[in-house]
């Protein structure tokens, strides 16, 4: 047959499409399990980094097991729900979305309760926008509701070198202390400030420089998450009878 | 560059795999014929991933097997592709492998995966792999194809590698992640340059690799 025929070249199109379909699909398919592994395995090893427990691979998911005591699901009042989900598989992207899609009311907030030695910690997802994509990172609270103990963040595509450095350790690290609530109990959030923060802001951490855009994506993600945590942290507050005049 | 080879089915036992034009094949694109100094190909991508240098020698492996594996693919096929669509049946096969490196590569290292993010998928656009399929494999037998493949994607790799190693040194003072440049040296008032980790640098650091190249390899200086 003539290969530069109209026919064949349809055949041989169609054929190589096939091809190509099913090698793909087996490839993707049985790489599936793998890939969702090692997704979960980030996650546990993120959320239980901000505690400043260091999990490599294969003990990340014992470590969990054994760290994070409780998983709450909170719902927009902050009351605890009984919903028919896990707290580690709600995607937080899924429920920021409801705000804007006018389902505010049904959102669920997860909520991770982790014990270490005696300490207890409270650990916080947030997500927000970087300069190209999505940002995202957990968030350890000391059981005051206030002060937090580490931070460990993600990111989809920020620049190398620039955006990218949120998620080192050198950036992480200098949001632990800072406090989410002034001495008057009102909430303030942690921001990122350019030029450097001054050390004994409790509120405000270094920007990384160059990367303008990333970092207020942090500060914006701090404040609208911890927003949506408020009510709890208040009944929590104020039912452990701190700062019973909050507000 | 593409010689006549009569048509033989690609069974047939070679007398050496190795075979001084094998060899040629393998090492011109290191110099002589280098696909980003010489030939001026792939750039974009060149600028893209070598801020740090642990990402751009694992894109550089990545280039290496999508372009080796490209080429053996569409120069085992070369004879039935009809011609009108041979352009479209090549960007399938890259974009085939491209995938398939991105999956495997996010099943296996998956932080590496991280690191490389979208420029793995960009290895589709680079002009590398294209060309050599057009230019060689469409014309040769699997395996001069292959190791065509496999010679471009080590010279590609090659100037990746040092572009990166001098942008991370100067713009971040560490090579492979690791500090290089003595903490003493910032305490006497050293500065990382901040410049070179924007991607115009990429540029200039290649210009200079070019530079050099053709002031010491008398075969690439053009006669007046």
């Amino acid at each position: 047959m003539d290969k530069d025929s109209n026919r064949f070249t349809f055949i041989f199109s169609s054929i190589m499409v096939v091809v190509v379909a099913i090698l793909l699909s087996v490839a993707a398919i049985s790489l599936a399990p793998f890939q969702a592994k090692n997704v979960r395995i980030e996650k546990m090893e993120n959320i239980l980094s901000t505690v400043g427990i260091v999990a490599q691979n294969d003990e990340a998911e014992k470590l969990f097991d054994e760290h994070i005591v409780q998983q709450v699901v909170l719902d927009v009042n902050g009351q605890p729900t009984t919903a028919d989900v896990a707290a580690f598989e709600i995607d937080l992207k899924k429920e920021l979305d409801k705000a804007r899609t006018g389902k505010a009311a049904s959102q669920l907030f997860p909520l991770f309760v982790c014990k270490k030695q005696a300490d207890t910690f409270y650990i916080i997802p947030v997500r927000g926008k970087g300069l190209w994509g999505p940002i995202w990172g957990y968030v350890a609270l000391e059981s005051d509701m206030n002060t937090i103990s580490g931070a460990s963040f993600g990111h989809d595509k920020e620049t190398p070198g620039l955006g990218a450095e949120i998620d080192t350790p050198a950036f992480e690290k200098q949001f632990s202390g800072k406090k989410l609530f002034n001495d008057k109990g009102e909430y303030v959030s942690v921001e990122t400030v350019k030029g450097g923060a001054a050390p004994a802001n409790p509120h405000a951490v270094d920007a990384v420089s160059g990367a303008t855009i990333t970092s207020d994506g942090v500060s914006e993600m701090f404040n609208r998450t911890f927003t949506s945590y408020l009510p709890y942290f208040k009944t929590k507050r104020t039912g452990a009878g701190q700062l019973a005049r909050s507000n | 560059m593409s010689t006549t080879i009569e048509k033989k089915p690609p069974s047939e036992p070679k007398p050496s795999l190795f075979s001084a034009r094998h060899k040629k094949l393998l090492g011109d694109p290191l110099n002589d014929n280098n696909p980003i100094t010489v030939q001026v190909l792939g750039i974009c991508s060149a600028l893209a991933v070598t801020v740090k240098m642990a990402p751009s020698i694992v894109m550089a492996i990545a280039v290496v097997v999508v372009c080796a594996f490209s080429n053996l693919a569409i120069s085992l096929i070369r004879n039935i592709v009809p011609n009108r669509i041979r352009i479209i049946v090549q960007l399938t096969v890259v974009a085939t492998l491209v995938i398939l490196v991105d999956q495997v590569l996010k099943a296996f290292v998956y932080d590496v995966s991280k690191q490389l993010s979208v420029f793995v998928g960009l290895i589709i656009t680079n002009c590398i792999i294209m060309g050599r399929l057009e230019a060689f494999a469409m014309a040769n037998k699997p395996w001069p194809a292959f190791i065509d493949g496999v010679g471009n994607g080590v010279g590609y790799g090659i100037i990746l590698v040092m572009v990166s190693a001098a942008r991370e040194f100067f713009g971040s003072g560490e090579l492979m992640g690791y500090q290089v440049v003595p903490q003493a040296l910032y305490d006497m008032g050293y500065f990382n340059n901040g410049l070179m980790i924007m991607p115009p640098m990429a540029l200039i650091t290649v210009g200079i690799i070019i530079w050099i190249q053709r002031s010491r390899n008398r075969k690439l200086i053009e006669d007046k």
